[in-house]
């Protein structure tokens, strides 16, 4: 057998890690441990010179272990796995260390003791890494369909793009309708648009596609098992129906938050939410002629730290759409900043300056007040320039508000195995690299499900998450990560532990070379190792978790106490 | 420049501590904890597995008994596990375990489970500041038997 050689690769991760971590000594240190043929810092080893130069050293020095002390396996393994097998190396023999999201970030204030953790988690990645070995992986096929959930712009966009590639979609949408929020809203930005023009054929198409089947009045009750071989239990009018998927995508939404409590509203008739207007409007109300527009309701606050996004936009929209209609109107945006981004909402932000639509800047430390009895009659607002108190009239005063994440998420996330962020949006993978993927395989999201997005982002979006999804549909087939169980037949006593646990069936009790012995199914063991904790006589073991691998972290952990090297 | 005194704990010394975190929860709420910046004491070394159900008891009495201050085995909450019922095991097997640790003379607290999903980062910085504290002021782990002899303060 060939000598080990572990290689290295510690990450500055620009100043994420390395302004934390004292990683020259995270270097140094890797340097004196055993097997170590080589170590090096990059500033981004995910960056493509960090990853030639993974490729370059296994060359030089003949690496055949590669450990990289950088983010975090649940994103970026991939990446190194395949570096490694381009330099010829099987990538069951890369090793990955968490030394940013389990170490600089929630470390910050002390770098002493984050870069003795960091020295102590490389140590037991390379300890691990020297009892590492090659494996192979085994393909399971995967069912050609795919649910979306959730019928709005995002959910129907998706699923369109799944179908007319050719795979069956289910699409679940809870309400009696497909459309979503904008179903509500009349027109849209920045074209002013009228909403049935881009919402009927998009339905339509869906509604008449062979390939999607459209659930409506239904929620999705349970999901379980993984990419290629989802079993979803989907409920409609107290009915279960279960449906198999090789992919879901999470295209859920958002809703306008209601802003009780702030500028009174809800005490007040005529203070109402954008979304409300919209609908009033839509029904034709009257075009009233003294509007006050207030920007940032229940945004960018202690509570609610995140800007809604495309707020100032529907705000922005709405003033043009009074003007057009009502030109004598006095229409008034109270505003903090106005984020008028892209080249087309800038012009409309310009186009309502035209129409004579009036931004005022207020400070939220000093909000509008709201004057009136019964209903409001005035605004009050501190004119930041003028440096005093005017008065507004106002018919009507509207409240822009952000899209805040639906009391379901939760329970969403926890079915899916995907996480939510702070604000209670589904958090992608990656901001960057993977932003419509969860580190769940097989499991995408799209539109304001993720956070607010206007329609042409939704639709990009959608786009994005159908073509992701489709990837494994179209292959037919995941490669399981080798990861699974194998019970060494010679040291087998055949007590059947293993069979009683394993959640999936997949270990049996046969007649083999070696007498009556259990024997694991690689198509059916997920790799979670549960009949190997059970196993008295150490007979079953995890590829890539096996006993020896997992000792060795513990006794490299704990060496300042042993006095000795792990193993 | 921040301070880089490493040695508040008010008797002086910082515990070791392993944890094993479940690649689909705890190990997602770790990494939602760190993606948050949630800041935590700086004692706990992650060892990644597949579920928490994988877990040996021998790994918890090795760790203990080469002197490591305490383990915390992290996994899905009850009913959640990617594997359906792995993390069962775990609590079952956790509450056996605590038994043989008090027979053979190691604190069980120094041994602890718990649950944390993927969307929980703050509360995996709340267990480690908590198991933190416990593992702190039950004072260095000194196991029997002659196996590593750990002189008082000789850390
Ligand atoms: C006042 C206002 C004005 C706007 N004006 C414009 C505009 O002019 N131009 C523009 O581009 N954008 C506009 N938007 C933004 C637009 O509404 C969003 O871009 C769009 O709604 C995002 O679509 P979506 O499919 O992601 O989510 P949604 O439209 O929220 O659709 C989600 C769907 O999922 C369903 N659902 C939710 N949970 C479940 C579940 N658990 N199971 C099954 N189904 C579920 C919901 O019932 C809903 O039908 C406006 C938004 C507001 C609030
Ligand atoms: S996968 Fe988390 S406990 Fe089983």
């Amino acid at each position: 057998m060939p000598k080990t050689r572990v290689g290295v690769f510690v990450c500055h991760c620009g100043n994420n890690i390395g302004g934390v971590v004292r990683v020259p000594e995270v270097v140094e240190y890797a340097r004196t441990l055993p097997n170590v043929a080589c170590v090096e810092d990059n500033l981004y080893t995910c960056s493509e010179e960090g990853l030639s130069s993974i490729r370059e050293q296994i060359a030089e020095h003949g690496l055949n272990r590669v450990v990289v002390a950088s983010c975090t396996p649940r994103t970026h393994e991939p990446l190194f796995r395949e570096a490694c097998e381009q330099a010829g190396l099987n990538k069951y023999l890369f090793e990955f260390v968490n030394i940013r999201e389990h170490c600089s970030w929630v470390h910050m204030h002390d770098p002493a003791m984050a870069t003795q953790k960091a020295k102590e988690l490389v140590r037991m990645g390379v300890a691990k890494a020297r009892f590492l070995e090659p494996q192979e992986e085994f393909e399971s096929s995967v069912f050609p369909a795919a649910l979306v959930i959730g019928g709005g712009v995002a959910g129907m966009t998706a699923a369109l793009g799944l179908a007319n590639q050719g795979i069956q979609v289910h699409l679940v949408e809870r309400d009696q309708e497909l459309g979503g929020l904008i179903r509500e809203v009349r027109t849209l930005f920045p074209a002013g648009q009228a909403t049935e023009e881009v919402l009927q054929p998009l339905a339509e198409q869906v509604r008449n596609h062979r390939q999607i089947t459209v659930h409506l009045g239904s929620e999705v009750e349970d999901v379980g098992g993984f990419i290629g071989d989802f079993d979803v239990a989907v409920k409609a009018d107290g009915q279960v129906n279960n449906l198999k998927v090789g992919a879901v995508i999470v295209a859920t939404g958002a809703e306008e938050l209601k802003p009780t409590g702030l500028y009174r509203y809800s005490e007040l008739g005529n203070v109402v939410t954008q979304l409300e207007f919209e609908e009033r409007f839509k029904r034709g109300a009257d075009v009233p002629r003294d509007v006050v527009i207030i920007n940032c309701v229940g945004a960018r606050i202690p509570e609610r730290t995140y800007c809604g996004r495309f707020c100032c936009t529907t705000a922005i929209k709405n003033a043009i759409w009074i003007k057009e209609r009502e030109p004598e109107a006095s229409v008034f945006v109270l505003h903090r900043d106005v984020m008028a981004y892209g080249v087309q909402i800038e012009e409309s932000y310009r186009r309502a300056m035209e129409l004579g639509v009036r931004f005022l800047r207020y400070d939220p430390e000093n909000p509008p007040q709201i004057l009136g009895d019964g209903r409001a009659e005035a605004v009050r607002v501190q004119h930041q320039l003028m440096g005093k108190e005017i008065v507004l009239p106002a018919e009507l005063v509207v409240l822009t508000t952000p899209l805040v994440a639906r009391d379901d998420n939760p329970r969403l996330s926890k079915m899916l195995k995907v996480p939510l962020g702070g604000e209670g949006f589904f958090l992608e993978a990656h901001l960057k690299l993977r932003p419509i993927e969860f580190s769940t395989d097989g499991v995408y999201v799209c539109g304001s499900a993720r956070y607010p997005a206007n329609i042409p982002e939704s639709v990009s979006q959608a786009y994005a998450s159908a073509a992701k999804a489709s990837i494994p549909i179209r292959e037919g087939v995941v490669r399981a990560e080798a990861i699974t169980a194998l019970c060494d037949e010679r040291t087998c006593s055949a007590c059947g532990n293993c069979v009683e646990v394993c959640p999936f069936g997949a270990v049996e009790l046969q007649e083999g070379r070696f007498g009556r012995t259990a024997q694991v199914n690689p198509a059916q063991c997920k790799g979670c190792g549960c009949c190997v904790a059970a196993c008295p006589s150490g007979a079953m073991q995890q590829s890539g978790f096996n006993d020896r691998q997992l000792l060795s972290m513990i006794g490299a952990l704990a060496e300042e106490m042993t006095g000795g090297v792990g193993e | 420049m921040a301070s880089e005194s490493s040695d508040e704990g008010g008797n002086g010394y910082e515990p070791k501590i392993l944890v094993f975190a479940c690649n689909w929860c705890s190990y997602a709420g770790a990494d939602l904890a760190g993606v948050s910046r949630l800041q935590m004491p700086a004692n706990c070394r992650i060892i990644r597995v597949m579920c928490s159900g994988r877990v040996r008891p021998e790994f918890v009495v090795t760790a203990l008994s080469k002197g490591l201050d305490g383990v915390l085995v992290l996994g899905c909450h009850p009913g959640e596990c990617h594997y359906s019922e792995g993390n069962y095991f775990t609590r079952r097997r956790g509450l056996l375990l605590k038994n043989l640790l008090q027979f053979v003379g190691i604190e069980p607290e120094r041994f602890q489970v718990r649950w944390v999903s993927a969307s929980e980062g703050a509360k995996f910085a709340d267990t480690v500041e908590q198991v933190t504290e416990q593992i702190r002021a039950l004072g260095p782990n000194r196991p029997q038997g002659g196996m590593h002899s750990t002189e008082p303060g000789d850390r």
